[in-house]
């Protein structure tokens, strides 16, 4: 069964991913499938990652991206990133401070990113509704809010600049108020 | 030494710095507790964190609140697990505030106390009839499915009736709404409380009622929850167009609020059902613009229920102090009933008040500011209580989700950071912390659940459910899960 398989791999795996220095294909990254809408979606998105990768296996340097993280603190990081990557992966590679509660499975807002410029947001792929339920509740979320762990590295993105939002000090009683998306 | 997983702390004292650390003690090891004690540690170089909780397990309603079919929900206590485990932190589980130890005494051992304890009661409606048998607090429902030891001995009737009336239109209500009608081959492939999953396959229950004081653009559900129960199989959706009509205050709370406006969007899309229902379909009905007046007793069974009363609501709209329209349900004089024989309240829960701290029981929360305790909070000059802090449900009261806690964690740690910078929280003498605690706890015979420990629990728990092809199978007995830890 895949749930009692990924729950025995858990721990296994992410320790594994921390150590690991260069991409390789994790099968068991793949986010627990839990409703069937899902199960079609990261097939997609795996089954194209997977081929990405193994086609590119012949070359030496994988194609890679520069993306900018800007920080909470206003501090700039950039980074390099594989192409079929995920950019809450490429965060944690890069000891990053973005939060990944779900690791990666679509069922938290915690690797809310801001992509900082319109363009480069355009060239995302529409977020689905599941990732739409999680923006729902992301704090503090903007016109070109998404998803960290469903922002994949692709050629046209080279030069993305993302944002961590920064919690505020005056903190609601009652949560936030996401503005109209 | 009564201590489980022993003597791992002992070695760190003599890794101790020169200069003696500030040492924090976290009660609650929920993710108000468990994000605070991580920020502590990612930003004190020299700071000890201890976690305490009441249960022998951590995570608080990672485990036990958190629906059994939302695996994904609970990765979260793997970060959680790489905190316990950072040498600079210790968990002691089956250590209970105010039995086991009270918080003056763990304010005199320790630098700072953050309370991240939760919300472990429940709001009541206070209408006639509440006490009769068949009612009960969501939370306590919640409990019983997880298999939180607490509630091991619920027992609720599900075989004396085929209808369920649930209060509340949010989250907790649609999670006790699609565990009483999801089909339970599917819930058998999760982590649910073996005696929830056998009295669920049991159960005669067909009929859910879901009853919101508002309508479908109030109600407090997020998308995904709604999403999820809509695509329940084999179950049909019932809800009267007319409650769909919105009105433009409405239109204006849904410009103002993107989760309205999608929540009310998916309501308006299954309005609609796919097909028309079959004999022996469940079914699950929205009830808007109706309040609780009083639970009926059942003719059949004495001091039982048998059905509820709901009085027809209207919306009155005004403007809140945030300027953004509010809309109120009030009573019309129009009854109406519904029989069932289970009922289940998910309007709230509470926190619960302990001895020396000073508590809200208006907002069910302790006074503070930004999470720094208030002293007093009914002087016009706010006094804070110097090392005493609060985070998550205790501090802001028992909404958001997991996420929320840490942004919370976040603006408790900045007090924390202020008055550590401050030197407010430096004593004289260095403070025992954890040595201090364990030693008081083996005075008094109480048997703490090291992190170590409560790994054993949760091995045994995996082994189980390996077993039944399942990811785990919980131990929901105080003494079989003290048992397992000590082995």
């Amino acid at each position: 069964m895949f749930f009692s398989r990924f729950y025995r791999m858990g721990a296994h795996t992410i320790k594994s991913l921390v150590q690991a220095p260069t991409l390789t294909p994790r099968t068991s990254y793949l986010p627990v499938v839990h409703n069937q809408y899902l199960q079609v979606l990261r097939h997609e998105l795996f089954s194209s990652t997977t081929a990405k990768l193994e086609s590119e296996d012949g070359n030496e340097e994988k194609e890679k991206i520069n993306v900018t993280f800007v920080e909470k603190d206003g501090e700039e990081t950039h980074i390099k990133v594989p192409v079929g990557m995920s950019m809450l992966e490429a965060a944690h590679e890069n000891d990053i401070d973005l939060e990944g509660a779900c690791e990666g499975s679509l069922a938290c807002s915690t690797c809310h990113v801001i992509v900082m410029d319109v363009d480069q947001y355009n060239k995302l792929p529409d977020p689905t509704d599941e990732e739409n339920d999680m923006l729902d509740l992301a704090f503090g979320l903007t016109e070109t809010s998404r998803l960290g762990c469903q922002i994949i590295a692709k050629p046209e993105l080279d030069g993305l600049r993302l944002a961590i939002p920064a919690a505020t000090r005056n903190f609601a009683v009652d949560g936030f108020k996401p503005k109209p998306h | 030494m009564a201590s489980f997983g022993k003597f791992r702390w002992i070695s760190r004292r003599f890794t101790a710095h020169p200069s003696a650390p500030l040492r924090i003690c976290v009660v609650g090891s929920g993710p108000g507790g468990f994000y605070t004690a991580e920020k502590i540690l990612k930003a004190h170089e020299k700071v000890e964190v201890d976690v305490i909780d009441r249960l022998p397990t951590p995570f608080g309603l990672v485990r036990s609140g958190v629906a059994p079919d939302h695996p994904e929900t609970k990765i979260v206590t793997n970060q959680f697990s790489r905190v316990a485990q950072n040498e600079r932190c210790s968990f002691f589980g089956n250590v209970c505030l105010g039995s086991s130890v009270t918080l003056p005494e763990l304010r005199e051992m320790y630098n700072a106390v953050v309370l991240a304890y939760g919300a472990e009661s429940d709001r009541c409606l206070g209408i006639p009839g509440e006490e009769l048998a068949g009612i009960y607090a969501a939370r306590e429902f919640v409990w019983w499915y997880n298999g939180h030891p607490d509630c091991r001995n619920l027992d609720p009737d599900l075989k004396s009736t085929d209808t369920a009336v649930i209060f509340g239109q949010g989250n907790v209500a649609l999670d006790v709404a699609r565990i009483l009608l999801r089909p339970t081959a599917e819930l058998a492939r999760t982590d649910i409380a073996s005696h929830a999953l056998a009295a669920l396959e049991e159960s005669s229950i067909r009929k859910v009622y879901l009853v919101g004081r508002r309508g479908p653009v109030q109600a407090a559900c997020t998308a995904k929850e709604l999403r999820e129960v809509l695509g329940i199989k084999d179950l049909h959706i019932h809800i009267q167009p007319a409650d769909l009509v919105t009105t433009p205050a409405d239109e204006i709370e849904m410009k103002n609020n993107r989760i309205r406006k999608r929540v009310y969007e998916l309501l308006s899309k299954a309005v609609t059902p796919a097909h028309a229902p079959y004999p022996g379909e469940r079914e699950l009905h929205f009830v808007f613009f109706h309040k609780p007046d009083k639970f009926l007793e059942s003719n059949d069974r004495s001091g039982h229920l048998g059905g509820v009363q709901l009085e027809k609501t209207i919306l009155k709209a005004f403007v809140g102090d945030d300027e953004l329209v509010k809309q109120v349900a009030v009573g019309t004089g129009v009854y109406a009933e519904i029989s069932c024989g289970l009922s289940l309240k998910s309007i709230g829960y509470k926190s619960i008040a302990i001895d020396g701290l000073p508590f809200d029981s208006d907002k069910g929360i302790v006074p503070n500011v930004g999470g720094r305790v208030l002293a007093d909070a009914s002087k016009d000059h706010m006094q804070y209580d110097t090392g005493l802090y609060v985070c998550g449900w205790l501090k802001r009261g028992p909404t958001g989700i997991i996420g929320t806690n840490l942004y919370c964690a976040e603006e408790t740690l900045a007090c924390i950071s202020d008055d550590v910078d401050k030197g407010i929280l430096t004593s004289n003498s260095p403070k025992p912390g954890r040595d201090g605690l364990l030693q008081l706890l083996d005075s008094r015979n109480t048997r703490v659940v090291t992190f170590d420990a409560w790994e054993k629990i949760d091995t045994e728990e995996k082994r189980r459910g390996n077993l039944k092809n399942r990811p785990r199978e919980k131990l929901t007995t105080w003494e079989e899960l003290l048992k397992v830890a000590s082995e």
